[in-house]
């Protein structure tokens, strides 16, 4: 995502190149393509205008330092600017209240019920809650079946009162259900609705008083153009709501929505939703963002995704394996699971600065392990333990077995000899980071 | 009464697209508000006009350079001549080249079964739509039977089927997660049996940067084939309405892989932006074929581009 407003700021900071000072026009023709890019984000247009003029202000009479090129300054200024209109510092929702009440409100199909479920998930593995999820989308069909699937995927219960057209009704009983059972957090599903639908906003209003929330979070879809702003206001206005959330940000979006909605609202955005699977759900972290929108990685994210999934004591198993080159295939399927765990391969990868423009337009799917998982689980233990018994007629069965063909074997034998080789010179070398090796990504 | 229904004219496209109308002329009326030359200030205000009713920044500049052009040639061009000349340029992206007289839902001289694909990212309204569709299609007198091929998102088929219901059509369907091609077979086969005169296939929302999920839907089309050699007759692209600059990288990333040959774009009875129609029919060679303007199931028009402007400038 943002990819096109960092490639255009790059181009248009070319044109900075080689000015030693930054003036009234040599400073023009870069916002204009920032400003441009902004809108092709879908920045809202006053807020894009807004935006270039303060950068604009700050840039201005600037001395670029030998040391600093006139581009890279202007990157530094822009991404400051950036990163103080989404508000500068995460904001953690407030779950400290026993049960604490959860409110979940947005436009249709911008993706709350699928939402609920990665927030109950997150509340329940991440946060050591016990929630409950409510149905309180009585209109759309099937709403309420969709939850009660997510809610068994996250592996939280799902209050229903089938029958009930009262939403308010619903959203109380389930409080008063959750406080008798003993659940510490209460997520209620609402239905979606339009801003402009004075009889649905009445509706989620009225919710909002029976339950008095200790969070309201407006739910969005980062692709929304530039009605984001009107969409946000009037929810805003409504609802005064805690918290945002950007959701479909596994897309191509540009995601310019965020920048709108945080500037106009002045509200944070708590929470990013960036797929389909229950734990696809991302604190937001608006420095990442702006560093992320400038194309400097967001490798903090991959860091810390990364410990998430580490598993200390398998590391120094591995460690010790490496070190007496006694590495496996049974290893390698291993650093396979754990990278997979870890989420979509192209999304981690687009986290890596310099990474997320070159694989832009690259078909990276979590598929991208299949044929050498296919291999692999095509050898005996035996040869897996002991990759040096695979023999030609060997090669032949695995390919064979796993649908691949021999080159295709033989390929992974060498990529799998040359990972050893390069482990066994890191280990002497320092510790071991064992999931900055990405096996099958040579 | 069943007909008065199913026609909801002119009022109907006029309510749905009120707010964009509201807008839209609200704004413009401001641009011009004191002024009586098209100058840059005017531009410029034009310019925010256009790009935040979502018309897309390629096509708003294409505008205004016309415009310009107009402006450089006439030497003098007074603003309460502006409302007329965008008129005609809008009207000229939306009903150039690109778009072909529209059949509606009137069917003769197509191929029987007519099948529909459904295509489209999570949450923009396929299934809303296809529910809508299909009790149009109804009305005109056509037998219809749907395909649940979205077979991933939780209690899609559910959704569908109550949907179905609704409308009074059949729905051919298995289990969640499973295989989505073997649904289209079974619901062409179906078709083709019995004779049935519509097929819409529901396919999974899936976002259009996914490989594996977009080449499904290759997979899909040639299962279709087997049944039915020409089919899918229509790929039907389904756009939200309050999408904004994604909504051209949807199109073209689907056209891609599917061969969309026709466009429907949703919600747009919530939102100020119709002007992203005016956009994707500049941008693409797919026409916008038909406009969701509501809940109910009568709130689907097919799209006709002298109307919708009509309703923009009356």
């Amino acid at each position: 995502m943002f990819e096109n407003l960092t490639d255009r700021l790059e181009r248009s900071f070319k044109l900075l190149k080689g000015q030693g000072r930054i003036t009234e026009i040599n400073v023009a023709e870069t916002l204009k393509e920032v400003r441009r890019a902004l809108l092709d984000a879908d920045v809202h247009y006053k807020i894009a205008k807004t935006f270039t003029d303060r950068v604009k202000e700050r840039a201005l009479g600037q001395d670029v330092i030998a040391a600093v090129q006139p581009g890279q300054l202007m990157i530094k200024i822009v991404h400051d600017e950036l990163a103080e209109l989404m508000g500068n510092e995460a904001v953690d929702i407030n779950i400290k209240a026993n049960p604490a009440i959860i409110l979940i409100a947005g436009l249709q199909g911008s993706g709350k019920t699928t939402f609920a479920a990665k927030l109950a998930h997150l509340l329940k593995t991440k946060r050591s809650k016990k929630p409950l999820l409510v149905a309180g989308d009585i209109y759309r069909p099937a709403a309420i079946n969709q939850l009660k699937v997510l809610g068994e995927q996250a592996g939280v219960p799902v209050f229903t009162e089938e029958g009930v057209k009262d939403p308010v009704k619903i959203a109380k009983n389930a409080i008063r259900h959750a406080k008798k059972e003993g659940y510490s957090a209460v997520i209620i599903d609402t239905a979606g609705r339009l801003a402009v639908d004075e009889e649905m906003m009445k509706e989620i209003t009225s919710i909002k008083q029976a339950v008095n929330p200790h969070e309201t979070l407006f739910v969005v879809d980062a692709m929304t153009g530039q009605d984001a702003v009107n969409t946000a206001k009037t929810f805003n206005d409504r609802l005064d709501y805690e918290g945002v959330v950007l959701t479909k940000l596994d897309g191509d979006a540009r995601g310019g929505a965020a920048l709108t909605i945080r500037s106009v609202v002045n509200k944070p955005i708590k929470f990013v939703s960036t797929g389909e699977k229950v734990d696809a759900l991302d604190v937001f972290f608006p420095e990442r963002m702006a560093d992320r929108i400038l194309g400097m990685g967001d490798i903090v994210s991959l860091v810390e995704k990364a410990q998430e999934q580490f598993d200390e004591e398998e590391a120094r198993k591995l460690q010790k394996k490496i070190a007496k080159n006694q590495f496996n295939f049974d290893d390698f399927l291993g650093q396979i699971q754990q990278i997979k765990k870890m989420g979509n391969v192209k999304d981690l990868a687009a986290m890596i600065p310099g990474v997320g423009k070159a694989i832009k337009n690259m078909d990276i799917d979590d598929d991208a392990f299949k044929g050498i998982e296919a291999i692999i689980r095509s050898m005996t233990p035996e040869e897996r333990a002991n990759p040096m018994v695979l023999n030609g007629s060997r090669r032949k069965r695995i390919a064979q077995g796993s649908g691949t063909s021999v080159p295709e074997v033989n390929r992974l034998m060498k990529q799998f000899n040359e990972t050893r080789k390069m482990m066994k010179l890191m280990s002497n070398k320092k510790k071991l980071s064992g999931m900055m090796n990405m096996p099958g990504l040579h | 009464m069943v007909a008065a229904l199913f026609s909801p004219g002119r009022k109907k496209l006029d309510k749905g697209l009120e707010k964009t109308k509201e807008n839209v002329f609200k704004k413009l009326s401001r641009v011009v508000a004191g002024r009586s030359k098209v100058d840059d200030a005017v531009l410029d205000d034009l310019e925010e006009v256009l790009i935040t009713s979502d018309v897309g920044v390629e096509t708003t500049l294409k505008i205004i350079e016309r415009i310009e052009t107009r402006v450089a040639r006439d030497k003098y061009l007074g603003t309460d001549e502006l409302n007329t000349i965008l008129k005609e340029e809008i009207s000229a992206l939306l009903t150039g080249e690109n778009q072909r007289p529209e059949e509606g839902f009137n069917l003769s001289g197509k191929p029987r079964p007519y099948v529909i694909m459904v295509v489209g990212v999570n949450g923009v309204g396929k299934t809303t739509t296809i529910a809508k569709l299909a009790w149009q299609f109804k009305q005109h007198g056509y037998s219809v039977i749907l395909g649940a091929a979205d077979t991933f998102r939780a209690a899609a088929i559910d959704q569908l089927q109550i949907w179905a219901d609704r409308a009074g059509t059949e729905l051919v369907k298995q289990q969640m997660g499973s295989d989505p091609a073997s649904v289209v077979f079974d619901t062409l086969s179906a078709a083709k049996a019995r004779n049935i005169e519509v097929v819409i296939i529901d396919t999974a929302g899936r976002l259009h940067n996914k490989a594996n999920l977009m080449n499904e839907l290759g997979k899909i089309k040639r299962v279709m084939q087997k049944v039915i050699p020409d089919a899918p007759h229509e790929i039907l692209l389904i756009l939200d309405g309050s999408t904004g600059q994604n909504a051209f990288e949807q199109a073209r990333q689907f056209a891609e892989v599917t061969e969309v040959n026709a466009i429907a774009v949703t919600k747009l009875d919530g939102t100020a932006k119709g002007g992203v129609v005016i956009g994707i029919s500049d941008q693409f060679k797919v026409p916008v074929k038909y406009i969701g303007i509501g809940e109910g199931l009568q709130d689907i028009q097919v799209f006709d581009a002298r109307e919708f402007v009509d309703s923009l400038f009356s």
